[in-house]
């Protein structure tokens, strides 16, 4: 997408680049009024809904009050990232949430392209299509109802997984009580969620992988798995690198739903993150100066992460987003 | 791709992962369908798995009696189909003008569309710029914040750019603008990809969890979301209705909850597999371009 953006582009309707400049002005107006009226709409919503809270950031340097506002409250330079950093909770925040964003990619990353593999070596059609159609569900059901599922599956009361442990003659286990449970959980629902849907853009890529390559490796006597390894995987590696890319990007921009929904109190040591955090004490508790900051804080280590990973895979592979 | 003489191991592991995947998938809904539907003294003693024993469909009259649900229901489709067509407008003629090649400063604002990506102003400054706006406890509060998603922004603009320009150019012989040229041709072209860009921002909205959870107050304006995690999660089940049917409180709100689940997600089931081209249509144009 941002690659698209990068392109050089013809400029428009071949203009004199000579013409004077009052005069250009004009033209440029006459060619674009009813193109900027389109655009309008959605400028102003850009504007508003997220450029304005980016200037409303100035609140992480203020004390912010209600009454007076976010342009009338009292500065108070860093405090309150101080504040943050000499909270015992900065740790143990920044650990789950970065641990919660690298245990979703170092699992959630592989499981659809094993998966698109698999349905890619798959001869019956009918079948492939089958495994399509039921594995994409999953991704257009909510958040509220997928954690909901899961809470009442894994209850020590008449939840469906501990039927199963005491069938087998163990014990009730109280998965949602264990802080030690809540990453693997987590991380295998959003797999549960998503593994299927994040199958379409690799199946996209292998379309476009030339056949006759899978000849050329047959006669030279290439097995099924030599033939994934030497044909498939090097003709999509581009689309994982970009993917890869952006969901090391988005490590730390871990969902807030959801985990939202899933944690409780007793599990807080692994499940609070900074986005729940900042929405229990930040706007709850009405610290919206404290929370803005620690919002802000992650945003740019964030920033720093895509902008990290993009650099690498472009020293690496040449493949990168801008 | 050219059959080999014989089965090998990796077609048999390959079925039966994909078997895995399916029934994983499918399961759990089989499992909620079968305990919702079932006594209440089978379901106590845990004995159902893929179908229901003793059939009845009390918890589903339970479910659809309660005024409570019409309302939410109500409520989401309302903010599904206002929400859906904001989106639309606003995303289609702001995808339109950004893939024009002769919008100035198309670049420059591109480029600002793109950074919101990857940068905000986060949670907290945007409540508070809802609430300047006093949108916060009205429907607009639930349309407006999240009206543009940048990359179904990024996706029209995509196919927009795809379309020849002989088309633009034989509307301007016609003595159409700009707007008319987006109206009377592009529109009624591009219906199948208005099609995809709609149904993404119509489940977004349906789903949506987080918007009414900041902005919305009276328990009059709540989605079927918030309904069903506050009857569902946070344990607020009119469990006197509970006692009265049947013994053990805590077991019947099972398939009480499992029946609410049921009910919330049975629209997006029966719709699913009509819509499901439409989506991966999307998704493709996503990937091809990505």
């Amino acid at each position: 997408m941002a690659q698209a953006s990068a392109t050089p582009r013809p400029i428009g309707k071949g203009k004199p680049i000579s013409a004077p400049k009052a005069h250009r002005f004009k033209r440029l107006w006459q060619n674009n009024k009813y193109l900027w009226l389109l655009f309008l709409p959605c400028l102003i919503y850009y504007l508003v809904f997220r450029y304005a809270p980016m200037f409303g950031l100035v609140i992480t340097f203020k004390n912010y009050n209600l009454f007076k506002g976010v342009w009338n409250s009292d500065w108070v330079g860093l405090k309150y990232y101080r504040l943050f950093l000499n909270n015992p909770d900065f740790w143990p925040l920044m650990r789950n949430t970065f641990l919660l964003g690298l245990y979703r990619l170092i699992f959630g990353f592989p499981a659809p392209i094993i998966l698109a593999l698999l349905l890619n070596e798959l001869r019956k059609a009918a079948f492939k299509r089958f495994v399509q159609t039921v594995s994409y569900l999953p991704h257009f059901i909510s958040n509220v109802i997928v954690a909901s599922m899961v809470i009442m599956f894994l209850s020590p009361t008449g939840g469906l997984v501990n039927n199963i442990l005491s069938g087998l003659g163990f014990e009730p286990i109280h998965f949602m009580n264990k802080p030690e449970m809540f990453r693997g959980i987590y991380v295998l629902s959003e797999i549960w969620q998503h593994i299927g849907w994040e199958t379409i853009i690799y199946l996209a890529a292998l379309t476009a992988v030339d056949p006759q390559l899978y000849e050329a490796a047959s006669i030279d006597g290439a097995s099924r798995l030599r033939k994934i390894w030497h044909v498939t995987l090097p003709g999509i590696s581009s689309a994982i690198v970009i993917t890869l890319i952006l969901n090391i990007g988005q490590v730390l921009e871990i969902g807030f739903e959801k985990v939202y929904l899933m944690q409780n109190p007793a599990i807080y040591d692994t499940a609070d993150i900074i986005s729940t955090y900042v929405y229990r004490i930040g706007l709850l508790q009405g610290n919206f100066s404290y929370g803005s900051a620690i919002d802000l804080f992650m945003g740019i280590i964030s920033l720093i992460f895509i902008y990290g990973a993009n650099w690498i895979s472009r020293r690496v592979s040449e493949t990168s987003l801008w | 791709m050219i059959k080999s003489p014989k089965l090998g191991l990796f077609p048999v592991v390959s079925a039966v992962i994909l078997t895995i995947v399916v029934v994983a998938t499918l399961y759990p809904f089989v499992h909620m369908i079968a305990v919702s539907l079932s006594g209440d003294v089978y379901v106590i003693k845990n004995e159902i798995t893929v179908w229901p024993k003793g059939f009845n469909v009390n918890m589903y009259n339970l479910v659809l009696g309660d005024p409570k649900i019409w309302t939410a229901f109500r409520n989401t489709i309302l903010y599904t189909a206002l929400g859906t067509a904001i989106s639309l407008a606003v995303t289609s003629m702001g995808a339109y003008a950004l893939s024009r090649s002769q919008m100035a400063f198309r670049k420059s604002l591109t480029m600002l569309i793109v950074f919101t990506m990857f940068f905000g102003g986060g949670m907290i400054p945007t409540y508070l710029v809802v609430r300047s706006l006093e949108l916060v406890d009205t429907i607009w509060g639930m349309a407006l914040p999240g009206a543009v998603s940048t990359w179904n922004l990024i996706l029209m603009r995509t196919f927009f750019a795809g379309i020849p320009k002989e088309l633009e150019e034989s509307g301007r012989l016609d003595g159409l603008n700009d707007i008319g040229i987006f109206f009377r041709i592009m529109v009624p072209l591009s219906k199948a990809s208005f099609a995809t860009i709609a149904l993404f921002y119509a489940v977004s909205m349906w789903n949506n969890f987080q918007l009414p959870l900041l902005y919305l107050r009276s328990p009059d304006l709540f989605p079927l979301q918030v309904l069903l995690r506050n009857l569902i999660l946070a344990g607020t089940a009119s469990s006197g209705d509970v006692t009265r049917i049947g013994g053990d409180n805590l077991i019947v709100e099972e398939s009480l909850k499992y029946a609410t689940i049921m009910v919330s997600t049975l629209p997006i089931l029966i719709v699913y597999p009509f819509v499901q081209k439409y989506f991966v249509k999307g998704a493709m144009i996503g990937a091809v371009k990505g």
